[in-house]
């Protein structure tokens, strides 16, 4: 008798996102970049498709970002000062097929960025770079509302991903993104009920699903990774069993919290058995990334160049299929 | 689970009259209604007083399935109409119903595999209902040997251990519900259970009460769908909310909201 392999049969499907627009679409953009689509658990392609690859997103500041490691720096010296052609950069030279930048000036407690200090800044990266942009705001709640709807508003037709919405604060920003057409970052902290939750509020205000990415909240390599692997798992599982308020693409802020921990900054001579402190802390970084690939995530953003090129071979090896 | 509205039913005034004077309107209204409500599939009953069994059958599926793209469950002994209102589905339907009779699983079965159809399967013969959970599942058995012989997959046989009214049946509550159990464990994959929960609460005063409360416990015991009236929203709801106690749907706050919402 021959031998009967039993497939999974799922009914869902991740959503599909796109991010940036060219000329057809109304944006100026050279390159759009297209994830989800998954109908199956991540890179099992003998159970379903997974038509698009994950896909890393360079990080850019709008501020020189002097707390990063130094490690981190390095590659970006001389452009840290420039946000323009520090995304620039990260294109060119190292392949970036978008872009994340962080409007981290903004910090009322920092440089505290004017609104139109900051659309000045989202139109000079526009400029510089043909890839897809995502506009993040600095984490305060009533500067980000200010800002958003602006950047919004002066990047109408780019088809930008914004973030983030969360529970406690997301009209300002979906009402940003219904009106201009981009798409919207849903943030939770490491709770996949209010993750749900939060996706159903976002639709019912009338943003369509297939414009929201969510933020699950990730922890970094030995910071919570493995909660937040269940989490990835659990929305994963009750997608593929038709669940539409857990079907969006997920986006991972990796390099913000791989290079957060000890391991990945500590020196060598307070840790000799930790080795090397460059090497240790791009592989905590690329060790963070292909963890959460493992659970199921489409947009990486990631900070070293080097992590990059690591998680970039591991994806393409992941993305070989083993259809049957 | 899945949920079989029961309201397009010859037995009802508004349907019965409908039927009889093939005017289509009570019976779109009723499926556009049950399928806003959550429903998953269409239960379609001439009732007591269609005199040509096989043209009302088909006639009731052609007008339903004008208004909506749900699958339809035919609920009638006659096996003509089945095999008529067969024809005309535009989507795999179910069959309702097939005793453990042999010849009856003779004729039905066969049809459900040419159809692409599911089919429910009492666990009763034309002597009546058995007691036991033990006598109930025996019966559940015998239906999946034929089952399997004749090809269906078994998560197209949806079994019924025959809910019977607590107030003149009491006793039988706690073996329905042990069969259930049972029937989840006969094959792998397992057999599906479905009930038609309003029988629980005949002629009693507080059908909504009996019908919801009955439901969660069959959930737990592993009930896979019902034929209900999904017009019930506190039912909805407390089936919902036992789909979220079972682990079966990940909770949210507005889970009874996103359960009447279920992908097609």
């Amino acid at each position: 008798m021959a031998l009967q392999i039993i497939k999974e049969r799922n009914s869902g499907k991740i959503n599909i996102v796109t991010i940036g627009a060219k000329a057809d679409g109304g944006g100026t953009r050279t390159s759009v970049v297209t994830v989800g689509g998954d109908t199956c658990l991540p890179f099992l392609h003998f159970e379903g498709q997974v038509p698009n690859k994950p896909v890393i997103a360079m990080e850019v500041q709008s501020r020189i970002p002097e707390q990063w490691a130094e490690e981190v720096k390095k590659p970006f010296a001389d452009v840290l000062s420039d946000p323009a052609a520090w995304a620039k950069k990260c294109v060119e030279q190292y392949g970036a097929e978008i872009i994340y930048l962080k409007l981290s000036g903004a910090d009322p407690d920092l440089e505290n960025h004017s609104p139109e200090e900051c659309v000045a800044i989202v139109k000079a990266v526009l400029a510089a770079v043909g890839v897809p942009l995502i506009v993040v705001g600095c984490g305060d709640d009533e500067k980000d509302n200010q800002l958003l709807p602006l950047v919004a508003e002066a990047a109408a037709g780019e088809n930008l991903l914004i973030g983030v919405a969360e529970q406690d604060n997301y009209k300002s920003v979906v009402a940003a993104a219904m009106v201009h057409k981009h798409n919207v970052i849903a943030l939770t902290p490491c709770d996949i009920n209010i993750c749900k939750q939060l996706n159903i509020l976002i639709t019912e205000m009338g943003l369509a699903a297939d414009r929201v990415v969510v933020d699950p909240g990730a922890g970094g390599l030995g910071y919570g990774i493995e909660y937040t692997y269940s989490i990835l798992e659990r929305s994963r599982l009750g997608a593929m069993q038709g669940d539409r308020m857990l079907s969006t693409p997920i986006i991972a802020t990796v390099g913000y919290e791989a290079w957060r921990a000890k391991e990945a900054n500590a020196p060598e001579f307070d840790f000799p058995a930790w080795g090397n402190q460059g090497e240790r802390g791009i592989l905590w970084e690329a060790m963070t990334a292909t963890a959460l690939l493992q659970g199921g995530i489409h947009i990486l953003v990631m900070r070293h160049p080097e992590a990059v090129a690591l998680v970039r071979k591991n994806i393409e090896e992941l993305m070989v299929t083993q259809a049957f | 689970m899945i949920l079989i509205g029961e309201r397009i039913n010859g037995m009802f005034k508004a349907i019965g009259k409908a039927v009889v004077e093939w005017d289509p309107k009570p019976l779109q209204d009723s499926a556009k209604q049950q399928e806003a409500a959550g429903a998953h599939y269409l239960d379609i009953n001439t009732g007591p007083h269609a005199e040509d069994q096989v043209k009302t059958l088909v006639w009731m599926a052609e007008v339903v399935q004008e208004v909506t793209d749900l699958p339809l469950c035919l609920d009638c002994t006659n096996f003509d109409a089945l095999e008529a209102a067969l024809k005309v589905l535009k989507r795999p339907g179910m069959i309702n119903s097939c005793k453990c009779e042999q010849e009856e699983m003779d004729r039905l079965f066969p049809l459900a595999v040419e159809y692409n159809a599911a089919i429910i399967g009492l666990c009763m013969t034309n002597k009546g209902v058995p007691k036991s959970a033990e006598d109930r599942a025996a019966f559940a058995m015998e239906l999946v040997a034929n089952a399997d012989a004749y090809g269906l997959p078994l998560e197209d046989l949806y079994l019924d251990p025959i809910v019977l009214p607590v107030n003149v049946a009491q006793e039988h509550g706690i073996e329905v519900l042990e069969a259930i159990r049972q029937i989840k464990t006969l094959s792998n994959p397992a057999p599906r259970t479905v009930v038609g929960l309003s029988n629980v609460s005949q002629k009693t005063p507080h059908r909504p009460l009996i019908n919801r409360t009955f439901a969660t416990m069959a959930m737990a015991a592993g009930l896979d769908s019902a034929i209900l009236d999904v017009g019930d929203e506190p039912m909805v709801d407390a089936i919902a909310t036992a789909r979220v106690i079972l682990n079966q749907d990940i909770y949210c706050d507005s889970y009874q909201k996103v359960f009447r919402q279920h992908s097609s």
